[in-house]
């Protein structure tokens, strides 16, 4: 099994591999086999068309958290010109589960703030697996505040299973860093743009995810809870995750039914992960443009639109005729 | 069964050798604390703390509302926002079959109560959680009633308090809640700009997408004795790290002790302390107002 695959794309990665093999026994043996080569490349393409286009929720959930899927650093490289990285929230340490930092958006100077997870097992525990700690969440507050007041646009990019549940992060105040940036957020004065481009883990991603605008990638999610924390609650089995998935409706096509993103940026086919270029040029162009959008409304038009935004988030009856 | 029960004939015995000692139900409660066996009326006179061991029960929202407001002049806010089912969400339970059974338990439309009324004679809103519908979980209905709750107070220039008691967002609303952790903090944004004081008050327990958000955004945050407050459950820090946690973790002593909270305040004296802090937030707000309000009127005057 190959563990750059998920279960459901093993066919996909079977075929691939006899695809590899035979170009390695073309290359050494000198023998023409692109006939068989290229059928066989067509019908992997086909499978992939073929699975990808009937995701379960649940599959998807799997697709946001591929092993191989872009990261915030992915995106800063691919999407990004002249980075600078900025540490460290000044009071305590630097979380490495959000990166923050300068850098230019198609010439444009911006703010970055994205969660970062790791790709191999050290990195991963390096980054706490995009679990940040109250000091991620505070580097991000003082980032924004910078923003702010050198008048750059902040761009949020979300991937975070969701905020680290540990006892150092209780201790210096997970629940009163994540609330003081919604605060903040809700009247910071620069246009923000907020992306889901992996998994939208519940507080741990809104605390970054408070904006003018909501951009979701085709194979992200966004949810109040984990699939799996939800199923072994309410289902009192994490196995039912399958069925909590499709619940709480997380996936980007659902949740733009709901009427919270702006905008859904389409995948390459099969993932991200299968060309990290498309991927980012497609996010880049959606994100030009709506920065392009914002920068005309003045900041006091911004901000109202942003609060008018945020006090339409729920549905409810009220019978009482107001 | 003990020697003297056995001597004892069988119709004297007041109770079977098997059978619990039953209670008629409402009369009597224990302490889970000290396991104190607590008469209910004297147990309400006190505030619903235990006069032993001064353990804080948990208390309903409308309980607590009366037992903080003055009797004069109380008004419900938003009574009439009831809650919707948008995602027709259904587990092993239908969402709309736990709600209408949450809302004949509790007699509440949702988890959320505001009033509008006097501490002391001061104007003042007051939003209470009410934990015995759903978990105190906070969805769509919790988060508007928050915000009309604030806007009220702004609407009138007087404080707004808020007392928790909520396991967090409620997952039955996916997104709609999580949202709310969002829209209750952006409010409180108003109400700071137009420069009236939030207390946040956490009583037991208050957990998750509550606590991070409106929960500790006050300007003064309160917590009752040995209340359970903080983002991550007990049962999922201790998964995660796969250590024991330390004894008190997450209750209001250790928040204090950490710098989350502000003070620690016995039911009792809830009323006076929050009466007290409120008058001298308010002191330079209300000449403020009377002067801007003097300022207006010998406009008026010169202007006739």
């Amino acid at each position: 099994m190959d563990l750059n695959f998920l279960d459901f794309e093993q066919p996909i990665a079977e075929l691939e591999a006899k695809i590899k093999e035979l170009r390695n026994v073309q290359s050494d043996n000198n023998i023409n086999i692109s006939d068989a080569l290229k059928q066989l490349e067509d019908r992997s393409l086909a499978l992939t068309e073929s699975i990808f286009a009937n995701l379960s929720d649940w599959q998807i959930s799997q697709v946001s958290r591929h092993p191989g899927r872009p990261y915030t650093l992915d995106y800063v490289e691919h999407l990004f010109t002249e980075f600078h990285e900025l540490h460290g929230d000044r009071t305590y340490s630097d979380d490495p589960a959000i990166v923050c930092g300068l850098a230019r958006l198609d010439g444009q100077p911006v703010m970055i703030i994205g969660h970062q997870k790791g790709r191999d097992t050290k990195e991963k525990i390096y980054r706490n697996f995009g679990m940040p700690r109250p000091e991620g969440y505070r580097k991000a507050l003082r980032v924004m505040k910078m923003a702010e007041r050198f008048g750059l646009p902040l761009i949020c990019l979300i991937d975070t299973p969701g905020a680290y549940p540990g006892i150092g992060a209780e201790e210096r105040g997970q629940s009163e860093a994540i609330a003081r940036n919604l605060f903040e957020m809700a009247k910071l004065r620069t246009p923000i743009i907020c992306t889901i481009i992996g998994e939208g883990g519940s507080g741990g991603a809104l605390a970054i995810g408070v904006g003018d605008r909501l951009i979701m990638l085709e194979y992200s999610t966004y949810s109040v809870i984990s699939p799996e924390g939800c199923a072994s609650i309410l289902w009192k089995s994490p196995d039912k995750a399958q069925l909590a998935a499709e619940a709480m409706g997380i996936t980007s096509d659902r949740i733009r039914e709901q009427g919270f993103v702006d905008e859904v940026v389409r995948e390459p086919l099969g993932g991200g992960h299968r060309d990290f270029k498309i991927i980012a040029s497609n996010l880049k162009e959606a994100l030009i443009r709506h920065l392009a959008e914002l920068k005309q409304h003045s900041l006091d038009e911004l901000l109202e639109k942003r609060y008018q935004r945020i006090m339409d988030f729920g549905v409810f009856s009220d019978d009482s005729g107001k | 069964m003990s020697w003297f029960k056995k001597l004892v004939p069988s119709t004297i015995r007041t109770e079977g050798s098997n059978k619990k000692v039953t209670v008629p139900e409402g009369l009597w409660n224990k302490c889970p604390s000290c396991s104190a066996i607590l008469y209910n009326s004297e147990l309400e006179k006190n505030y619903s703390v235990c006069p032993k061991c001064e353990h804080h029960f948990r208390i309903s929202a409308r309980t607590r509302l009366n037992l903080f407001l003055d009797e004069q002049g109380r008004e419900e806010i938003a009574k009439h926002v009831k809650p919707v089912d948008p995602l027709k969400f259904k587990d092993s339970k239908k969402y709309k079959d736990r709600i209408s059974q949450a809302q004949k338990q509790t007699k509440e439309n949702d988890s959320l109560v505001v009033m509008q009324g006097q501490l002391h004679g001061q104007g003042i809103v007051v939003a209470a959680f009410e934990f015995s519908f759903m978990g105190g979980s906070m969805g769509s209905v919790a988060g508007e009633k928050f915000v009309r709750g604030v806007n009220k107070s702004i609407e009138l220039g007087i404080p707004f308090i808020v007392f928790t008691s909520s396991g967090g967002a409620r997952m039955q609303e996916s997104l709609f809640s999580l949202f709310q952790m969002a829209k209750t903090s952006a409010v409180l944004t108003k109400l700071a700009e137009a420069g009236l004081p939030y207390i946040a008050c956490l009583t037991d327990p208050t957990m998750g997408g509550v606590s991070a958000s409106l929960a500790m955004l006050g300007d003064i945050n309160i917590a009752e004795p040995n209340a359970l407050i903080g983002f991550a459950g007990p049962r999922v820090i201790e998964q995660t790290v796969r250590e024991k946690l330390p004894e008190g973790f997450q209750r209001s002593e250790f928040l204090q002790e950490h710098g989350a909270v502000d003070m620690i305040v016995d039911r009792r004296e809830m009323r006076d302390k929050c009466a007290s802090i409120l008058a001298m937030l308010m002191a330079n707000k209300i000449s403020m107002t009377e002067s801007s309000l003097t300022a207006v009127s010998i406009d008026a005057e010169q202007t006739a």
